[in-house]
């Protein structure tokens, strides 16, 4: 994974936006505006519970994968996880300084026992399952899930969910795409699920798979740095309940409430959308399967 | 001619000269008994003849053709050679029978169902029919050391060496083997013998070897060993050991 | 049998009636063990009374037990990674017979003594030596994902197929020197016996040195079988969806860890009967030399 190769696509990512977006420019590191204060002044210093006073402490994976991330440096701002995080750190009033990343793989994000980081941004879908271990905030992103497949293979033209059906295909543990295999797709073999999303692509270059199946701004990263000569067949149909990825906090963490403001505050000034429409825009215009 | 002839035989082992420069014939119906301390070198002779162990010098000459030759086939020699061991080494995963009869059927490629008529005779002949079918650990040692001799002659040897067959023996079982001994001379079999019976050896012998340190030190008939040593070490050896 | 004894003749082989002073003894014995194990017996239920009121007085204990012990995951959860352990069996039923045969052909090469079979012997050396270094996990991934990678015609790309290999190889190394440990502890007057009856080395190891090697290390090798047993759960970073990483799937869909309890039980019901059957044949095993050297 060439860093080289990870500029193209930010680069048109920008291109893109800056060509459609509204002339409140987002930029690196610098604060979007001064701290807004106003927007959070509900948020009192009891519900801002922190683990280190003064430093809000984020958690996610590693490697940080694109295009939530970029460069696998989540402190670069770049890439849409990390751009949000600034946006709400921001919001909250907090320097870009005062943010503070930690380590925290998918697994110990939800171990009990006390956290490492006041939330954990990770692309976790939000389940009411998950709810009763653990505090989500409100959804930042509605996930659609992405089918991706080699060029020339049998199924790198379909246009159809049914046409999926014959297909071996891979997922990673741990996300949604498996239920959404499971339900939408329902294929005749049984999925390989995999660890890592980079074992689950490894087994598509080795034919072993004849698709992956993961969140779509993902599956195009992989279709344009990743795999050579793939492509993104297109991408599952919107069901009613579409999963929303959260920001995941220790169980009954009152910070969720600061948290979920600062995210309205968001929405509602259409910066979360810019934010999107900057890094994800790219994926947006997939075909979607009927 | 000599059915058996050791000529100049050395054996090194571990920088140590376990033996210099043995001279032996064997002729055909003679037996020969190695006398001598624990470390004089008989059961390292006996395993050379038997090709055991690798010679440093000299030679070996079975029916006149020398076996240490590079290139001879050991295995073949083997099959005309029979030794039997001091700790009898019967296989513990087999029964009696089956120990007798691996050898005729492996080896000399007879047919399972003759081999077995044939090692069922010998079990007869020596007193040991009814435990064809036990396995060794359940027979006491005398009758292990005889069905260890049966194995050894189920395979026709021309030749058979046996060192010291009664040394891990009670004394009470001493006698059986010495018993098997004496029929296979009376059958007319070679053999050479390293043993500690110095009475047994005197009984059986027809030549009788003293070995002292890895050297052939005197040779003669039993008489002439026992009753008249020539050599003062052999006087020396015998007056030690106890004429049992 | 004793109305034929005589007067003088064979005292009765068994006592016929106990002594006032063996009977005091042993009913001191009786109260003595008696009490001991009263002690032993109180002590370790206080001892355990202690630990798990402990563990249930700690602060975190209802979250443990909510999130490792919840009934109603346990539940929910069994019947897949059940399904899923039948590929753990499956797995394990064909590399085991595949890991003796090459564990047995390895030992056997090295144990030969020729010089025209030095390279097999150095070959086989190098296998042993670099196959118990490497950690089974990387092996599974270095031919999981690299020998389907090197896209070789007629070469296997199954994960199922490419798991087994690689547990085989690695596995294969660990036999090996078990059963090499097994030939070289036969005595050597074995061998010896089975050459001077004109038996070829072939013959002598295998009618004479393998059977009984074999038979001694019966209690290693079940010992490495269980192990294997196992290690067939490193399969799944291959994809295949086997106990674990159905225990996996659902521990990620509800944020609990109970699944992997689940898959665990499954593994012990497969361990403790072969755990429990290895002590049997070793006692047997021991049983048997022991009378032997009476």
């Amino acid at each position: 994974m060439s860093s080289r190769l990870l500029i193209l696509p930010a680069l048109a990512a920008i291109a893109a936006a800056a060509a459609c977006a509204p002339s409140d420019n987002v930029d690196s590191k610098s604060a979007v505006a001064p701290s807004g204060t106003g927007a959070i002044a509900a948020c009192t210093a009891g519900q801002l519970r922190l683990k280190t006073p003064g430093k809000l402490t984020v958690g996610t994976d590693k490697p940080a994968y694109q295009p939530w991330f970029a460069d696998d440096d989540p402190t670069n701002g770049r890439g849409f996880e990390s751009a949000v995080v600034y946006a709400l750190a921001d919001a909250l009033g907090f320097a870009a300084r005062d943010v503070t990343w930690v380590t925290v793989g998918f697994n110990q994000s939800f171990a009990p026992g006390d956290k490492e980081f006041d939330f954990e941004v990770n692309q976790i879908s939000i389940t009411p399952e998950r709810g009763k271990v653990v505090t989500f905030s409100d959804g930042y992103y509605a996930v659609a899930q992405g089918v991706v497949a080699l060029d020339g293979g049998a199924y790198s033209n379909v246009t159809s969910v049914a046409g999926l059906r014959g297909a071996r295909i891979a997922v990673q543990v741990g996300t949604t795409a498996l239920r959404a295999v499971q339900e939408q797709i329902r294929p005749r073999d049984q999925p390989s699920v995999f660890n890592d999303q980079i074992d689950a692509i490894q087994a598509l270059k080795n034919r072993q798979v004849d698709v992956i199946v993961l969140d779509l701004p993902t599956a195009f990263y992989a279709t344009t740095a990743q795999i050579k000569g793939s492509k993104l067949v297109g991408q599952l149909p919107p069901v009613a309940n579409a999963d929303q990825f959260g920001l995941l906090l220790e169980k009954d963490n009152p910070l969720v409430t600061c948290l979920n403001k600062a995210l309205g505050a968001l929405k509602s000034s259409g910066q979360l959308q810019q934010i999107q429409d900057r890094w994800l825009a790219a994926s947006a215009g997939a075909p979607v399967l009927q | 001619m000599p059915l058996l002839r050791v000529e100049s035989l050395w054996k090194t082992y571990r920088g140590r000269s376990v033996l210099r420069g043995i001279d032996l014939d064997v002729d055909p119906h003679e037996v020969v008994c190695l006398i001598g301390a624990s470390g004089s070198g008989k059961s390292t002779l006996l395993r050379c003849i038997d090709l055991l162990d690798q010679i440093d010098d000299g030679a070996v000459f079975l029916d006149g053709v020398e076996i240490t030759a590079v290139g001879v086939d050991e295995d073949e020699v083997r099959k005309k050679i029979g030794m039997v061991f001091q700790s009898y080494n019967l296989f513990p995963h087999m029964t009696v029978l089956e120990n007798i009869t691996l050898a005729p059927v492996k080896v000399h490629k007879t047919r399972k169902s003759e081999a077995i008529v044939q090692a069922r005779e010998l079990l007869d002949r020596f007193g040991l029919a009814d435990k064809a079918g036990e396995y060794p650990d359940h027979l006491s040692g005398g009758q292990q050391q005889r069905a260890a001799i049966v194995r050894a002659l189920a395979c026709r040897p021309e030749v058979m060496l046996l060192d010291e067959v009664t040394s891990a023996l009670d004394p009470e079982l001493v006698a059986e083997v010495q018993e098997i001994v004496r029929e296979l001379k009376q059958q007319g079999m070679t053999m050479i013998l390293a043993t500690h019976e110095m009475s047994f050896a005197r009984d059986i012998a027809d030549t009788v070897c003293f070995l002292h340190d890895g050297v052939l030190l005197e040779r003669g008939s039993p008489e002439q060993i026992f009753t008249s040593p020539t050599e003062p070490r052999t006087r020396e050896f015998l007056a030690g050991s106890v004429l049992r | 049998m004793a109305g034929r004894l005589g007067r003088g003749a064979r005292p009765p082989v068994k006592n016929p009636a106990k002594s006032e002073r063996q009977l005091a003894r042993e009913a001191q014995r009786r109260r003595k063990t008696a009490r001991s194990r009263a002690i032993a017996g109180i002590s370790s239920i206080a001892a355990l009374a202690l630990v798990i009121s402990g563990l249930i007085a700690s602060p975190g204990w209802p979250r443990v037990r909510e999130t490792f012990f919840s009934w109603s995951e346990l539940t929910a959860s069994l019947p897949q990674v059940l399904a899923g352990f039948w590929s753990n069996v499956s797995i394990f039923l064909i590399a085991e017979p595949i890991i003796l045969v090459v564990g047995l052909a390895i030992a056997v090469t090295r144990s030969v003594e020729t010089p025209a079979f030095f390279p097999l012997r150095a070959l086989a050396v190098v296998y042993t030596d670099v196959f118990r270094g490497i950690p089974t996990i990387l092996l599974v991934f270095l031919i999981g994902f690299g020998v389907p990678a090197l896209d070789l015609q007629g070469a296997p790309r199954s994960p199922m197929i490419l798991g087994v290999a690689a547990l085989v190889l690695s596995y294969g190394a660990y036999v090996a020197e078990v059963f090499r440990a097994g030939i070289e502890s036969i005595h050597p007057s074995q061998l010896a016996a089975a050459r001077s009856l004109g038996l070829s080395r072939a013959q002598a190891m295998r009618h004479v040195i393998l059977p009984q090697a074999v038979r001694r290390v019966i209690p290693p090798l079940l010992n490495d079988f269980a192990s294997l047993q196992k290690d067939t759960a490193l399969v799944s970073v291959l994809g295949v969806v086997e106990a674990l990483r159905q225990a996996q799937i659902h521990s990620a869909g509800a944020f609990n860890y109970t699944p992997y309890l689940a898959a665990a039980l499954l593994f012990v019901l497969l361990t403790v009967p072969m755990a429990r059957f290895t002590d049997w044949v070793a006692a047997g095993a021991e049983g048997r030399r022991a009378a032997r050297e009476r």
